[in-house]
């Protein structure tokens, strides 16, 4: 047993260009090359992607779930943001 | 299934209610009645933590054990055609593993703990995996009924509450595909083929069957975590449930290849539309589940020789890693 175990990456991957990267995975590597050499053995053997991005976990800064609500509520608010909020009347066209 | 274990095991499902309020669990429970998905850091009540590490490690354990057998005719694959696609295979069994192993640090256990677990014999994989390849014709038959029921195993499990482990069952679920149709045209090619062959893969039937029946686990009467895996979305049909519907889809395709079911209370039921098979001798499950089976030691023996045998090359790998990046530092 290794002493101490390789980092772990997250793996996002572009199946196809025109779409955006999407999160697969994760890998252990013990350097950046090794976690994209492990990302594409592991998750792209069918052609699944044409780009693989991998970062270090312990890299990636996320927001708590136990704070959602919170941290979401400016949001709440703002009904006006939408294009629903305005009433126009039937009659006036292409708006 | 790949994670028949569970109803083994004590005590798996009873949490630490101390710190879980009744609120908390009736709003846990309220987003699973509501189909919503589960992610990694969202509040969890503990022995649904538990469940799922256990449920997820000793399915990822059995992808990885699972490489054995069919790794075991790797040299002697009878073409160079058959060869490259077994090791396509096996290759993807030690991705799922690694699908599943990443799904389950999700929930805060380590992989490095879940190895340890594995090769300490803490953790189970599925029983199948214990029994012997002995002929070609075992790897048709393992690609046929093995995947054939994991498949009917994880179709369901796509839809699990807990998000992570649902996106790893969809991967595996593609890729599930090509390895039952491979092993039913191995079956087929011998089944067409010289008298010998076909008994060759009669044989693999008669011994394959009963094991992949078992896979499912024990009847629903004796599964013991059954209920609340039901309950929160874990688990969506019953280990006979499945069991049947296995048996159903399988035995006309058996009757396809002229073989023979080796089960003499086989029999179709007009009534219901169903097959009715005979009891499983639940004694050899048990025994093969507590390390008795055919092949359980050499399993393990292999599984951590090839740990410590890797040892230098994780070590290696890591100081070449530190050594480049002091080296980049200093420049």
């Amino acid at each position: 047993m290794s002493k101490q175990e390789w980092p772990l990456y997250e793996v996002f991957i572009r199946s196809r260009s025109g779409l955006a990267h999407r999160h697969a995975g994760s890998v252990h590597a013990a350097d950046d090359q090794m976690a994209l050499d492990h990302a594409r053995d592991t998750y792209t053997r069918r052609k699944e992607g044409v780009s693989i991005w991998v970062v270090r976990s312990d890299r990636i800064v996320a927001s708590d779930p136990a704070e959602t609500a919170s941290f979401f509520e400016p949001a709440e608010d703002k009904i006006y943001r939408h294009p629903t909020f305005y009433e126009i009347p039937d009659e006036v066209e292409n708006l | 299934m790949y994670t028949q274990g569970l109803d083994q095991q004590h005590g798996a499902a009873t949490g630490r209610h101390g710190e879980e309020t009744a609120a908390q669990l009736d709003a846990f429970q309220a987003r699973i009645d509501d189909e919503e998905k589960i992610e990694a850091k969202d509040w969890m009540p503990e022995a649904y933590r538990r469940t799922l590490v256990r449920q997820i490690s000793q399915h990822a354990h059995s992808e990885i054990i699972g490489m054995q057998p069919e790794g075991n005719w790797l040299t002697r694959a009878p073409t160079l055609k058959r060869k490259a696609i077994l090791l396509a295979k096996v290759q993807d069994e030690a991705g799922h593993g690694l699908y599943l192993y990443s799904a389950a640090e999700t929930l805060g256990v380590s992989r490095d703990q879940m190895v340890a677990d594995l090769l300490s014999g803490k953790a189970k994989y599925s029983s199948i995996f214990n029994y012997p390849t002995l002929t070609w014709a075992d790897i048709g038959a393992i690609g046929w009924l093995v995947d054939g029921a994991a498949i009917m195993n994880q179709i369901p499990l796509c839809r699990c509450s807990y998000g992570p482990y649902s996106r790893a069952m969809i991967r595996v679920c593609k890729e599930e595909s090509f390895h039952q149709r491979q092993g039913f045209e191995i079956m087929l090619t011998l089944c067409r083929g010289s008298e010998a062959q076909k008994a060759m893969a009669q044989d693999a039937l008669n011994r394959f069957w009963w094991p992949s029946l078992m896979m499912f686990g024990p009847n629903d009467s004796n599964s013991k975590h059954s209920a609340q895996s039901m309950a929160w979305k874990i688990k969506r049909f019953s280990n006979d449930e499945l069991r049947q519907k296995f048996v159903d889809i399988t035995v006309p395709q058996a009757e396809f290849l002229g073989l023979s079911i080796p089960d003499d209370g086989l029999r179709f039921d007009e009534e219901s539309g169903h097959y009715r098979f005979s009891e499983i001798d639940w004694t050899e499950f048990n025994e093969v589940l507590a390390g008795n089976g055919p092949c359980n030691r050499q399993r393990m023996a292999k599984r951590r020789a090839a740990q410590e045998d890797g040892a230098w090359v994780r070590e290696a790998a890591r100081a070449y890693a530190e050594k480049r990046s002091s080296a980049a530092a200093a420049a």
